[in-house]
């Protein structure tokens, strides 16, 4: 749900960063925050266990400028990737303008990414959005393993719609940045179109 | 959800009477989902930031009370050595935090928060209420907000 504030002259939007366990997530936001020039970004925030795995949520807020003499500002989330913790995916997803789904590209991690998939379209039914009409990006992580699987057969398992799909490497920066921009744009278009 | 700046004004109104009465050092009105709504208070913070983790809190909260089978926890409370906070639910969609110090106390701050929810909640929920009507002047505010933006703005906010 954006957030319009005419007193402030600033459109707030939500974006999640979904997928599963250690498929990238806090690491596409940790190279957003760390490539963010310092007067368009907030702090940080990492709720993370003490040997790094999200525990609630990372949060980082990114201001891109103003349109219409209105405050551009993205809070961008992620949920805890390990499946038990799916009480706390659910409440992150509360209020979100769109996602984007990180798919770890390892043949290991196929199952866990299917099960990702499926959860994230359960959650948000129970949230009472629609993953079909949600703004939602396909970024496939980790191309640069040799364990990773060829391009076509994982947009085959993931792809759930017409949505966009990024190669990345979340640890270099690669595509990170393409598949924010392409979230960004969804979102402000669904908007737009509402 | 729209925000005008009447509702604004109507929000900080009723948030500056919490902080004069409670003899606080800042007054917070979030969104459940995570924005700030509206703030009052001379303290320096990062507002974005303790909105972000107070939504997050009072959710992490609402998932305890349902595992013990209660609706929810109305107020929470955190007590620091300088400073403590003070957490209210604002009707199903809003949050209202109280920051204090010595100065006051959790009593104070309790009473004076339960005086002036009922104003919050009723005038929290008329934005809801509107931003709930199609064609109502919000609606038409909202959706020509975002019709301006041409896709040229868009892509001018990468630079």
């Amino acid at each position: 749900m954006s957030f319009i504030n005419y007193a402030a002259r600033e459109i707030n939007c939500k974006i999640v960063y979904y997928g599963p366990g250690l498929g990238g997530k806090t690491t596409n936001i940790q190279w957003i925050h760390e490539k963010t020039r310092a007067d368009a970004k907030g702090k940080l925030i990492s709720l993370a266990t003490e040997s790094e795995r999200t525990l609630f949520f990372d949060f980082l807020p990114i201001e891109l400028g103003t349109i219409r003499g209105f405050r551009m500002r993205f809070h961008l989330y992620t949920v805890p990737g390990q499946v038990f913790y799916d009480a706390s995916r659910k409440l992150i997803l509360k209020g979100v303008d769109g996602v984007v789904f990180v798919a770890d590209s390892q043949e290991a991690r196929m199952d866990a990414n299917i099960e990702a998939v499926t959860n994230l379209n359960e959650n948000l039914k129970e949230q009472g959005y629609d993953l079909a009409t949600m703004p939602y990006a396909l970024q496939l992580n980790k191309r640069d393993l040799p364990s990773a699987v060829a391009l076509a057969e994982l947009e085959q398992a993931l792809r759930i719609k017409d949505e966009p799909v990024f190669e990345a490497v979340a640890t270099t920066g690669d595509g990170v940045f393409e598949t924010l921009k392409s979230i960004i744009k969804l979102v402000l278009k669904d908007l737009k179109s509402r | 959800m729209v925000i005008l700046e009447t509702d604004h004004k109507v929000f900080v109104e009723l948030l500056e009477k919490i902080l004069a009465e409670a003899n606080a050092g800042f007054v917070f009105l979030v969104d459940k989902s995570g924005p700030q709504i509206a703030a009052v208070g001379e303290m320096e913070l990062d507002t974005t930031s303790l909105a972000s983790l107070t939504a997050g809190a009072v959710a992490a909260t609402e998932g305890l009370s349902s595992l013990i089978g209660e609706t929810r926890f109305s107020t929470l409370f955190h007590e620091g050595v300088g400073h403590s906070l003070h957490i209210s639910q604002v009707g199903e969609k809003a949050i209202l935090l109280t920051i204090f110090d010595e100065e006051s106390s959790l009593g104070l701050v309790r009473l004076r928060t339960q005086q002036h929810l009922p104003a919050l909640e009723r005038a929290l929920g008329e934005v809801h209420n509107r931003n709930q009507l199609k064609g109502e002047p919000t609606a038409t505010i909202s959706s020509s907000a975002f019709a301006e933006i041409s896709d040229e703005d868009i892509d001018a906010l990468f630079g």
